[in-house]
């Protein structure tokens, strides 16, 4: 039975709801509201809210002092680059270890998981020797396969996860209509799990964009992402809040829209498979 | 066409034994019934037919060809599961054009044969709903559109009705029996309902913890059933089986009587008793009769309006030439 929801008790709720969801938010907001304060502003005690005059003078520098543009284009091919890899090789895994599992398959998929474990500094040694051998340093296509990597045993975890809400006697029915293999994955699975798999991209492309610790340490100026084009405003020059903060702005706005938009389609991805 | 030869199959889960080696030929354009209690291995029997699982040592000739390694892609039969199995995403048309999509049919006649199957199962005014959209009644026909368009070798049906309430299911029973007699298609059929198994057949296996029982037509089955088992499983209600004394009388070790060949009467009779639990079925009437010194009550049917209540004297007398005999084995003897 549903519980009874009084209009003080739904008031409460909501300013419940508001207070958590804003506190989440704080330091997003704070970031995009520094990036429009004056230097001086930025750092006034006590703090500023809303009553500073509004500049959009650290975007032009920061524009001005870096190519935003490079670095945006990385993010996008190291983010996109690394989920469509990491799809071709989960959506084959995810199948056979749903479809077919044999003894080992949940030691497997632990196993898998358990690599996200390890803290990631634990391989940069060799990770950065390898690098430095195969000439991959600072190259995109180096960078796309480790962001692939470390984001692989999510992807394979969620993608299992959908696939086996699938019958598997809608995949025999297919079996026996007379489809091949490479049919029914394609004509059946894949439309079924569509869901499933656009939740997985969705939050494998924001995985990838947000990582920072691999990013930073293997690419310097020509593969650099978004992550290092913020760094780049922390270190040096230390105190240049507001610009840190409008470079912050600028990297993270792309993601925070097409959030916005698939906000939907993540909370399904998320919570598929907790009801039927 | 469909001539189905099962050839010293048998089938292993890692170490258990599910069906032991097993011989079966089912005709061509036969109607076969596999029926057994759960876990009988009938399920298991027909998805080694499909292909859905590897046999673990013997072989399957589909049409005097050895399928034993063809992918069940290939092997010509067409399924209709339990659940339906339809394809959600697809409309009923789509679904039902699937196979011959496969099968790389043009779209003309693709196009053709999905409107005269939707025609036949009256499927037209849903074409172009979703599954989702649709009874299990209809449900149940898109999944058997499905399997018709193909022109299979044979036909395979894992319990396709045990999904539907008790009225539709008589009435799909019937459209199954009817397309059987339209198609002349070999249809093997799975099923754990014994009523099911002798209204529809031409030939019944009778299967127990994957060995076959007894095959044979519905009344061979009912009217010499080879052992206690199966003797005990055709019918409806169950066989009554006695043991002990009036065992003795007829030189065996058990005997049986169908609550039908066994007539009921408030002053005379071989036997006496007193009446139990009746159910009056209006067409009907199954007496449950309590025998002193009988472990089991013995069912009786009687006429649709016989006069007799709980606790009342009864005398039974089972027709003569209706008793079967079994020896301590269990098996039938002359």
């Amino acid at each position: 039975m549903a519980r009874a929801v009084t209009p003080r008790r739904k008031l409460i709720n909501t300013g419940l709801a508001w207070a958590i969801g804003l506190l989440i938010f704080f330091p997003i907001l704070w970031t995009i509201l520094t990036s429009f304060k004056t230097e001086a502003q930025a750092i006034a005690s006590p703090p500023l809210f809303l009553n500073f005059d509004w500049t959009l003078e650290n975007y032009g520098v920061v524009m001005d002092r870096s190519n935003y543009g490079l670095f945006l284009t990385n993010s996008i091919i190291l983010a996109g680059g690394s989920t469509i890899l990491g799809l071709l090789i989960a959506v084959p895994a995810a199948w056979s270890m749903a479809f077919v599992p044999s003894r080992r398959t949940k030691d497997i998929l632990l196993w898998m998981l358990s690599t996200k474990m390890l803290p990631a500094v634990g391989v940069l040694y060799p990770i950065y020797l390898l690098f430095i051998q195969l000439g991959l340093l600072d190259s995109r296509v180096g960078l796309v396969i480790v962001l692939m990597l470390i984001n692989l045993p999510i992807i394979v975890w969620m993608l299992y996860t959908y696939f086996r809400e699938i019958p598997v006697e809608i995949l025999e029915a297919a079996r026996m209509d007379g489809a091949t293999l490479k049919e029914e994955v394609l004509y059946i699975l894949t439309p079924m799990a569509v869901p499933g798999i656009a939740s997985t991209m969705l939050l494998n492309f924001i995985l990838a964009w947000n990582e920072a610790f691999w990013t930073l340490n293997l690419t310097a100026v020509d593969a650099a992402p978004l992550t290092a084009f913020i760094a780049s405003y922390s270190s040096p020059e230390g105190l240049f809040f507001a610009k840190l903060s409008a470079a912050s702005t600028m990297a993270i706005a792309p993601i925070l829209i097409l959030g916005w938009f698939s906000q939907k389609q993540l909370v399904r991805g998320l919570t598929f498979g907790a009801v039927k | 066409m469909g001539r189905i030869q099962l050839n010293q199959v048998t089938k292993s889960f890692g170490d258990v034994e599910v069906i032991p080696p097993l011989d079966l030929t089912i005709e061509d354009g036969e109607f076969a019934v596999f029926v057994g209690p759960s876990g009988c291995g009938k399920s298991t029997l027909l998805r080694l037919i499909a292909g859905l699982e590897d046999i673990t040592s013997g072989h399957i000739e589909i049409d005097g060809k050895d399928a034993t390694d063809v992918v069940p892609a290939k092997r010509g039969l067409a399924m209709v599961f339990q659940s339906y199995a339809l394809y959600p995403h697809m409309t009923v048309r789509k679904n039902i054009a699937f196979p011959l999509r496969m099968a790389k049919l043009d779209q003309a006649e693709i196009d053709k044969r999905v409107n005269a199957a939707a025609e036949v199962l009256n499927l037209s005014n849903y074409i172009d709903r979703r599954p989702g959209q649709l009874s299990g009644g209809q449900r149940q026909r898109v999944a058997i559109g499905r399997a018709i368009v193909r022109e299979p070798a044979a036909f395979l049906f894992d319990e396709p009705l045990s999904n539907l309430d008790a009225a539709l299911r008589v009435g799909m029973r019937m459209e199954i029996s009817e397309l059987h007699k339209n198609l002349a298609t070999t249809m093997i059929y799975v099923t754990h309902d014994q009523v099911e198994a002798m209204t529809m057949a031409d030939k019944i296996v009778v299967l127990q913890a994957g060995v076959i029982e007894q095959v044979g037509s519905p009344l061979e089955l009912y009217r010499t059933p080879k052992n206690r088992f199966v003797a005990g499983f055709i019918g409806s209600p169950k066989m009554n089986f006695l043991e002990g004394a009036e065992a003795q009388k007829h030189n065996a070790h058990a005997i049986g009587v169908r609550p039908e060949h066994i007539t009921p009467s408030p002053t005379e009779g071989l036997w006496q008793g007193r009446v139990g639990v009746s159910e009056h079925l209006g067409s009907d009437t199954f007496f449950h009769v309590h025998v002193d010194g009988w472990p089991e009550p013995i069912t009786v049917r009687a006429g649709g309006e016989v006069d007799m209540h709980h606790g009342d004297t009864i005398y039974l007398t089972p027709e003569a030439d209706k008793i079967h005999k079994f020896d301590a084995s269990g098996l039938r003897v002359a």
